[in-house]
């Protein structure tokens, strides 16, 4: 009965165990399956939040006045720094891909060389994160709640305050229906704030709706973990390459596989990119 | 006795000098084009982002976007992880049953959301 097979299959039909069909080594299909797998995740991670940001549609914050701001630099210069990170990864993908090239030639000294600088790209990467997760969680003025239940932003016609004290003091209040305070009618109103809602945690964020600051923590916060890992495992390899444990095999395979993962890692952040900062 | 089922490694993959110099000439060539499209898009994202343009304007643009991504992803699976190059039942088997669950996971989240969104703009 069940698992019998009723029928006996001809041998022209049988594949007989031979070759790959898809002319793969095991390790490289199943390094494909996995990342059919992960792509789903992420895939279903950009999908709610695209349902996040349509069904909040009018609300969801703007990336270009949200992502301005760029190290060392007092300029306004939207996605300028998110461009520089892309750049950043696109070329460490290249540098990755030009190590498997040196591995298809079996060229040692251009695979530590191209492995090693995509290890530096991915560290380059992974600092830059920080530093953008770091000014997203700072924020800047924020919005202050007041007492009779009114939401107020502060004009600070582009000034950079060291401290809310000096910010309080010298930025304009302009509360939700446009109205510019200044002087003594701001302190009183001040005076009445209950809230100062700064920068961004699980909990309340100055950009927009919650969702927006939670996702931007977690799908960029799981990449970074991917891009992570992915360091984690070039400089495993590197170091086995540097070793020669590749040379006796006779081939640089491991050096393709860990690449896969690594252009895995620049295909999700193609689409984050266009996700979370353009659309 | 030993196993001939198991390719430990496509001898395919191996290649010459000569042909390494035409596969590094493609590779920049990509990379020249990933970085164009890069900076067009934020090129555009500065000069036209959303707020700042009409509605229908901004559907343009989100389309422009979703199809300079995926121009993107093309090359960076088909070359720089030479999916192009594979066999193509193992290209298939990876892209289709991918595309097709997440064509349909985009097309049931985006409905069931603006639907949500326009009960939220009429009754809240």
């Amino acid at each position: 009965m069940g698992g019998h097979a009723s029928k006996q299959i001809d041998t022209a039909t049988l594949w007989g165990g031979k070759g790959s069909p898809f002319s793969m080594s095991y390790g490289k299909l199943m390094m494909w399956f996995f990342l059919v797998s992960d792509a789903l995740t992420f895939g279903g991670l950009l999908v709610a939040y695209g349902y996040a940001r349509h069904k909040y549609t009018g609300e969801w914050p703007i990336a270009e006045k949200v992502f301005h701001a760029f190290p060392g630099v007092d300029a306004h210069l939207p996605l300028a720094y998110v461009a520089l990170m892309t750049f950043i990864l696109i070329v460490s993908s290249v540098t990755m891909v030009l190590a498997v090239e040196a591995g298809h030639r079996l060229d040692k000294k251009g695979v530590v060389k191209w492995l090693a600088l995509t290890v530096v790209g991915g560290f380059v990467f992974l600092g830059s994160q920080a530093w953008e997760w770091s000014h997203f969680i700072h924020g800047e003025s924020g919005y202050v709640m007041l007492e009779n239940g009114q939401k107020a932003t502060f004009e600070t016609h582009g000034h950079h305050y060291h401290s809310n004290e000096e910010l309080y003091a010298e930025a304009d209040l302009v509360l939700e229906d446009g109205t510019v305070l200044t002087g003594a009618k701001k302190e009183a109103a001040l005076g009445t704030m209950y809230k100062h809602v700064q920068g961004a945690n699980l909990k309340e964020n100055e950009y927009g709706p919650q969702l927006y600051a939670n996702f931007f923590f977690f799908i960029t916060g799981f990449h970074g973990f991917h891009v992570f890992s992915g360091v984690v495992i070039n400089l495993l390899v590197l170091i086995q390459v540097m070793r020669g444990t590749y040379d006796s095999r006779g081939h640089f395979e491991m050096v393709e596989k860990v690449g896969l993962y690594w252009h895995f890692v620049d295909l999700v952040w193609v689409f984050v990119f266009t996700f979370f900062y353009l659309l | 006795m030993e196993r001939d089922d198991i390719i430990e490694y496509s001898p395919d993959q191996v290649h010459g000098e000569e042909e390494g110099r035409k596969i590094r000439k493609k590779i920049w060539m990509v990379t020249l084009i990933l970085s164009v499209i890069t900076i067009v898009e934020v090129m555009v994202g500065v000069y036209f982002g959303r707020g700042t343009v009409s509605d229908g304007a901004w559907l343009g643009i989100k389309i422009f976007y979703i199809v300079l991504t995926l121009v993107k992803a093309g090359y960076i699976v088909l070359t720089f992880m030479h999916l192009g190059d594979e066999r193509k039942n193992a290209r298939n088997v990876i892209l289709y049953p991918y595309i097709l669950f997440i064509a349909y996971l985009i097309f049931i989240a985006l409905t069931e959301s603006s639907y949500i969104n326009d009960m939220l703009q009429r009754y809240f």
